[in-house]
């Protein structure tokens, strides 16, 4: 009997404990937004959530991981929107049911990043492909995502269309990090490794140590961030409406607009371009 | 490296300012590995002196899988229970991931089997102790479970600070779970993480100092405690 009341006794302490603030506080309405990385890290959610949080009372959650976890936790039902950068994915998202509809948000661009005396000597060159070329062949250090993330799936494309495949020399030159961006460069930082990140990061990124901009303006560069609703007839639990809510103002003028003025250091770090928005 | 000078000067700056981001983090840290700490206590304890006294067959097959389980990965409890808890999975109709309850369940799951296997190694060696006293007065099995939990209540304690320090330190499940959002699921590790990952070094290890300096608070306040009763006892 004893150790029922002991049992009991536990469990009631839990009860008492999880009733503290916190743990419970889910008064407000609220959505799950499954985003990538490069949003949260870079501190835009931080700067333009606010302002749409004050205007509808509806709290974003936004849980941030590598587009790949970010499009199978959706898949899940484990969110109510999704925000990401990965086109082809997204469209295959919405393709088998998973999403209502993809629409464009914003875009930046990604860029080559090395150590700064660039032993590949790709300083300058506008030829994305190009340059990786020139990585692989002086065998220099290159850190990649290796998530299926946004960035990785870039990544691959452009080592695709330089005709290298770096599954070969993974382990030697080729480094696969298995983590976010912000890991990524962390490592191609303290290893002097050239990487590829998306501008966002890269700007708000506070331990460049010896890295540098070597190679951008591609246009194969191009990073473009869409918007999906997660489909609620696949999962009844999606809240649909507060979801489209946040997916027309994101999209809309007011947060289409909340997004050009995010600067870090004078630098504009997404760009807008949803279709139907008045600014630019 | 300037930088670890850097990041005491920074948690000496986050905590003479009660820095209000960070009270909400360290205060929702403690608050689940806390709820955690109770509900592993609840399970393990018990069953760590069923374990240590009772004979059974398949005994020793659980008290191999409990030391075996001390070893668990986080990173796989996180999986594990975020399978469980997505809209996907089997319990998704209880709407629990990305809240602190995930998270407390994820620890617990991850703790348990340290308090279990501890338990189980303090009562065993004080059992020895005490067998024949119980045989000669005929103690049936809960009272001897509960008189041996009492006596070894010290060395216990050390037992749940273990669990505590596990749990409160882990990253990997709480991150899946939890999914670090902010004001929401955002603890001192899953916040370490981030501002790693955002380059802010120094911030990450000011947060690092100040979750030691935790751990640090928690058990000096036990040896505290247990200092002030052995006091009174001998009065």
């Amino acid at each position: 009997m004893k150790l029922v009341k002991f049992l009991c006794a536990g469990f009631l302490a839990a009860g008492i404990v999880l009733t503290g603030p916190g743990l419970t506080a889910q008064a407000t309405d609220f959505i799950v937004v499954q985003s990538t990385t490069s949003t949260q890290n870079s501190g835009l959610f931080d700067a333009i959530l606010p302002e749409f949080e004050e205007k509808t009372g509806i709290d974003v959650r936004v849980v941030a991981v590598g587009t790949g976890q970010a499009l199978k936790n959706a898949a899940n039902g484990d969110g109510d929107v999704l925000l990401v950068h990965a086109k082809p994915a997204e469209l295959t998202f919405v393709a088998d049911g998973f999403g209502v509809e993809r629409l464009d948000v914003m875009y930046n661009d990604f860029v080559i990043v090395g150590p700064a005396d660039d032993p590949a000597g790709i300083k300058g060159m506008t030829d994305a492909p190009a340059a990786m070329k020139q990585i692989a062949g002086a065998e220099a250090v290159f850190a990649s995502r290796g998530d299926d993330s946004g960035t990785h799936k870039k990544e691959l494309a452009l080592w695709t269309e330089a005709g290298i495949d770096p599954a070969d020399a993974s382990g030697t030159w080729y480094r696969e990090t298995g983590s976010g961006m912000g890991a990524t460069l962390n490592l191609a930082a303290g290893k002097g490794a050239y990487t590829m990140s998306d501008r966002a990061t890269w700007l708000a990124f506070n331990n460049k140590g010896n890295l540098a901009i070597l190679a951008e303006g591609d246009d194969r560069l191009f990073n473009q961030y869409g918007i999906i609703l997660v489909n609620p007839d696949r999962h009844p639990s999606v809240k649909a409406g507060l979801g489209q809510k946040f997916i027309d103002w994101l999209t809309g003028p007011d947060g289409q607009k909340a997004i050009a003025s995010f600067k870090i250091g004078g630098e504009q770090l997404f760009f807008p371009n949803a279709r139907g928005s008045t600014t630019n | 490296m300037q930088d670890f000078a850097h990041s005491f000067v920074l948690a000496g700056n986050l905590i003479l300012q009660a820095d209000a981001a960070l009270v909400e983090i360290v205060g929702l840290s403690l608050q689940v590995t806390a709820t955690a700490l109770v509900v592993s206590a609840a399970i393990g304890l018990p069953l760590g002196a069923i374990l240590a006294i009772a004979r059974f067959p398949g005994r020793m097959v659980l008290v191999v899988l409990s030391n075996a389980l001390m070893g668990l990965p986080p990173v796989v409890v996180g999986l594990t229970v975020y399978m469980l808890l997505s809209n996907a999975g089997p319990l998704g109709v209880l709407g629990l991931l990305y809240t602190p309850t995930a998270m407390v369940i994820a620890q617990s799951i991850l703790i348990t089997p340290i308090i279990i296997a501890l338990t189980r190694q303090v009562i065993a060696d004080l059992h020895q102790d005490y067998s024949d006293t119980f045989r000669s007065m005929v103690v049936p099995g809960h009272t001897a479970v509960a008189a041996l939990l009492w006596d070894a209540r010290y060395s216990l304690m050390t037992v749940l600070l273990a669990g505590f320090g596990r749990a409160i330190a882990e990253v990997g499940a709480v991150m899946i779970v939890g999914g670090n959002i902010n004001h929401v699921t955002r603890v001192m590790t899953t916040a370490i993480a981030l501002e790693t990952s955002k380059g802010e070094l120094a911030l990450a290890l000011a947060l690092g100092i100040v979750l030691l300096l935790i751990a640090f608070a928690v058990n000096g306040s036990v040896a505290l405690l247990r200092g002030a009763e052995r006091s009174l006892v001998r009065v």
